[in-house]
């Protein structure tokens, strides 16, 4: 009886061990420090689900601003959030790099990073992706179909912009400052009647007889969802509880 | 001290000594026991959540609407035709909710618009799962007795593909899977049956073998069967994870086996280029970039995919060989998209030679392969065969095998006790396709699949194309799919039909639904363009797009050639909805002209995209319009204005549902837009 009662503390005991190791798998941070910087990978957006076409790079800085190579670094998000590889110490040039996929829902995603400083404080950053629903999707497709040449002022070697061409500037669909005051009729009515149809230049053509109203309200759909600053009304924003 | 079993029989007596009070406690007991099954279904998932909606919603505006709309109890969906039981409604209360829009909590959410309605289809139909579960565990996951799982976000797009044989604008993932699953040379060894009949059919055209001898040397054949991706970084043919013994042998049999090309591939002596330093402008100047790509000194690939990457064409190509090759690829391979460029000898020595060069001298530096031995030989036939090297090559000698890999024809309804996973994998369908794509050799010893070079996100299209590809699909009514439309097998008829074989039009242009959408679709273009402007392009093209990296090339055609091609086309690719002579392409008044101009560029914004005059205007997305008046027909222009789709589906240009007199008066003005006028002019 007391044999089988130590034999159960031991497993007990092995099994926590197990546990506690398996918590601490991540190598101790060599070295701390007290800021972290996004460097690319925020703002992306993809379809639901899939991996961001980018991965997301951080930096880790000291209170000069210098980069700390060997310092922890570790991702969290909503639990439909993968990171691969979700912690992990920073690189000689004192960044981490990790690809994500967005979770299952439509909409914002919050992405906190954190690394400890030597203060054992954490330091934080939060990072905004987008995951497209079917509409977006189809509406993402619609704008570099019929839309971004004129509205997207980035060139590639694949298709000059007509941006800057253009007499009276198209606004980039990301300018939320201003899009975000247009209601969702007025770009309906933009889009399917053309510039004059709001007392604009007729350098925006009416697509009301190329595009179906579907197609529309998806255009509309991705424009709310990768506006800067964020429309406020729907897209919600998913955090860690 | 009392005993267990004296215990047990006071008990026994208290209980049920007395007749009355042994039936009380037997009536209690049938009591309980009756309400174990309502007080199971009151405390059943579904339940509480329908009790926690009513709860969520009473606070809101609108609660009595959402109210009124709900109902409660087990709801499900029946469609005994698409096999379709669904009980999901149970719980998932607010899915056809539009005002829960700003609610995120689930199982209350609202489902995202799609174009579907809910009901006709049902959730499982794209989700996956079990659609008769009530608990939240067996619904989402798959259990010892459940084997569906949902399926994830990721490949939701696969549920489309299940209806939609042709391709969406709205699901690109899908759309990219199932290009690669046709371009990749999956099907050249699996079998995909189409549920419209036949087969999937392959669109990549791996080359012949038979004269491979002609074109390059034992050395080279033997490094790319090791690694083709040390070769060209965007190599399409996979890694076969050859030991040095196995390529040796293969490289000997393919080189024993290679038959002398007949025709004249070797007959042409190469010539020194004349000037070395015209390579790189004849290479620009010929649009070679247009299908070939090079490795620049970044390591950043440069051209399109069409044809095979250039970057060390030199150490794969005998000089003969590539110096035939340029001066006409079809001598070697008939079939070539590459079309017959009709350079002159001097060019064909420069741009071979420019080619030539293009090699890495560390490259075949330390392979040194003793001459074949017939053992050697035989065994390499024997490896061709058994990795099935045919299904992709010609090989001379050996037959192209066929079943030679599992049929992927419904691989998206494969049960999971039929499949085997590799140690650390998540027991699903999707991730069992998917890691086959990524590491095929690791599911077992003596795989043949070789190691393909996907990227993530093309194992994810892949899988999600694959998925598509299940019992739902192959069975579902012909009523509820939408069939793909087949590429035509459209052959121009004649002299000019071999012409344009020669030419290989059809790797940019389109036309009755055949060819590549590189370039402008030709379907009608006899009833577009005017003749001498036509003439005039064959013989030295000219480009219509200055923001194009892509342009038609010089082909150096000779005068009766380009007649034949003008005289097929201005008779053949008209379209019979009008007359292209109905409106005279001159003689406008200059106020009717005027009127045009004015619409031009004030009520239709049309310099936004074209350019009329290259001094003010600078629109760069449609063709420049200073000439079009030479160019097209005032009548194609006129019903181009009227609805350019009709004309060119794919065409970005929006349709403005323009006045006829408008169109008519745009269409004078565009139409005095003369070549010659503007000539004078700059004189």
């Amino acid at each position: 009886m007391r044999h089988a009662n130590i034999l159960g503390l031991l497993c007990l005991s092995a099994v926590l061990c197990g546990c506690a190791r398996k918590a601490a798998s991540a190598p101790p941070p060599t070295a701390y420090g007290s800021v972290l910087v996004e460097v690319s990978g925020g703002k992306q957006a993809a379809p639901v689900g899939t991996r961001l076409e980018q991965p997301i790079v951080v930096q880790v800085n000291d209170d000069q601003g210098n980069a700390v190579t060997g310092a922890l670094v570790s991702f969290h998000g909503p639990s439909s959030v993968e990171f691969d590889p979700a912690a992990g110490s920073t690189d000689s040039s004192g960044q981490f790099t990790a690809t994500v996929s967005l979770g299952g829902m439509a909409g914002r995603y919050q992405i906190v990073a954190s690394t400890l400083t030597k203060t054992q404080q954490t330091a934080t950053l939060k990072i905004e992706e987008m995951a497209l629903g079917y509409q977006e999707v189809l509406g993402r497709e619609l704008n570099e179909q019929y839309c971004s040449r004129c509205h997207n002022p980035e060139s590639t070697p694949e298709r000059v912009s007509n941006y800057d061409n253009l007499e009276v500037k198209p606004h980039p669909f990301t300018e939320g400052d201003t899009l975000n005051k247009m209601s969702d009729p007025d770009l309906l009515a933009i889009i399917s009647h053309g510039g004059p149809a709001l007392n604009k230049s007729p350098l925006m053509p009416p697509y009301g007889y190329t595009l179906s109203k579907s197609d529309t309200q998806a255009l509309i759909a991705y424009i709310r969802m990768i506006s800067d600053p964020p429309y406020q009304v729907p897209g919600m924003l998913y955090t860690k509880k | 001290m009392q005993t267990p079993s004296k215990n047990r029989s006071s008990l026994w007596r208290k209980l049920f000594g007395d007749p009355l009070r042994a039936f009380g406690i037997v009536s209690v007991t049938l009591l309980l026991l009756l309400a174990i099954a309502p007080a199971k279904n009151h405390f059943s998932e579904w339940r509480h959540y329908q009790n926690s909606y009513l709860t969520m919603i009473r606070g809101r505006g609108e609660a009595i609407t959402l109210q009124r709309h709900f109902q409660s109890g087990i709801q499900q969906i029946w469609h005994p035709e698409l096999g379709v039981v669904d009980r999901c409604t149970s719980c998932h209360v607010g899915l056809k909710e539009a005002s829960l829009s700003d609610v995120n909590q689930q199982p209350f959410r609202r489902h995202p618009p799609i174009p579907h309605n809910l009901e006709p289809y049902g959730c499982v139909m794209c989700h996956r799962g079990q659609g008769v579960a009530t608990t939240v565990e067996e619904a989402h996951s798959s259990t010892l007795a459940w084997e569906q799982p949902l399926l994830p976000a990721r490949y939701i797009e696969s549920s489309c593909g299940q209806c939609h044989r042709a391709p969406l604008t709205g699901t690109p993932q899908l759309n990219e899977g199932r290009k690669l699953l046709a371009s990749s040379g999956c099907v050249h060894c699996h079998t995909i049956k189409l549920p419209e009949g036949g087969t999937l059919q392959a669109t990549d055209d791996p080359p012949s073998l038979l004269h491979i001898a002609d074109k390059t040397t034992r050395e080279w054949i033997f490094t790319w069967l090791k690694d083709p991706t040390a070769y060209a970084v965007s190599a399409r043919m996979p890694n076969f994870k050859l030991s040095d013994n196995d390529a040796r042998d293969i490289s000997g049999f393919l080189i024993f086996n290679s038959v002398a090309s007949p025709g004249d591939t070797l007959a042409l002596k190469q010539k020194a280029a004349a000037d070395p330093s015209a390579g790189p402008s004849l290479y620009g100047e010929s649009f070679c970039a247009t299908c070939h790509a090079v490795q620049n000194a970044a390591g950043n690939l440069v051209g399109g995919n069409i044809g095979p990457e250039l970057t060390r064409i030199g150490n794969k190509a005998k000089p003969e060989w590539l110096a035939a090759w340029v001066n006409n690829p079809r001598v070697y391979d008939p079939g070539t998209a590459m079309p017959h460029y009709r350079f002159t000898e001097e060019q064909v020595a420069i741009l071979a030679g420019f080619l030539q060069a293009k090699n890495d001298s560390d490259f075949l530096a330390n392979v040194h392969l003793d001459p074949a031995t017939p053992e050697q030989i035989a065994h390499g036939k024997l490896l061709v065969t058994e990795y099935g090297c045919a299904s992709c090559h010609e090989i001379s000698g050996i037959k192209k095998p066929e079943n030679f890999a599992p049929e992927l024809t419904r691989i998206g309804s494969k049960p999971i006790s039929q499949l085997i996973f590799v140690a650390g994998m998540r027991h699903a369908l999707p991730d069992y396709i998917a890691g086959k794509l990524r590491q095929p050799r690791s599911f077992a010893p003596g795989l043949k699949m070789p190691q393909y070079t996907f990227t993530p996100v093309q194992i994810d299209a892949l899988t999600t194309a694959l998925l598509a590809l299940n019992d739902r699909s192959q069975t579902l009514p012909g009523t509820m799919t939408v069939p793909n439309v087949a590429d035509s097998t459209y052959r121009p008829a004649g002299k000019a039909g071999q012409l344009m074989n020669d030419l290989a039009c059809f790797s940019c242009h389109r036309i009755n639904g055949r060819g590549s959408s590189l370039a402008p679709d030709l379907t009608w273009e006899g009833s577009a363009v005017q003749r001498k402007w036509l003439d005039d392009f064959l013989r030295n093209p000219n480009t219509l797009r200055p923001a194009l990296i892509r342009r038609m090339p010089k082909f150096n055609l000779k005068a009766e050639e380009v007649t034949t091609l003008a005289d097929y086309i201005m008779t053949v690719y008209q379209n019979p909805a009008f007359d292209r002579d109905s409106l005279p392409n001159s003689g406008y008044s200059a106020s009717d002209i005027e009127h045009g101009k004015q619409l031009f560029y004030s009520k239709y914004a049309c310099q936004g995209c074209h350019i009329v005059d290259v001094k003010a205007d600078k629109g760069y997305i449609g063709p420049t319009l200073t000439a079009v008046g030479s160019r097209l027909n005032a009548a194609w222009i006129y019903y181009w204005l009227k609805n350019p789709q009709a004309l060119r589906p794919e065409t970005i240009e929006p349709n403005r549902n323009m006045p006829d007199e408008d169109a008519r008066a745009l269409t004078v003005f565009l139409a005095s837009q003369k070549e010659s006028a503007k000539q004078e002019a700059k004189r």
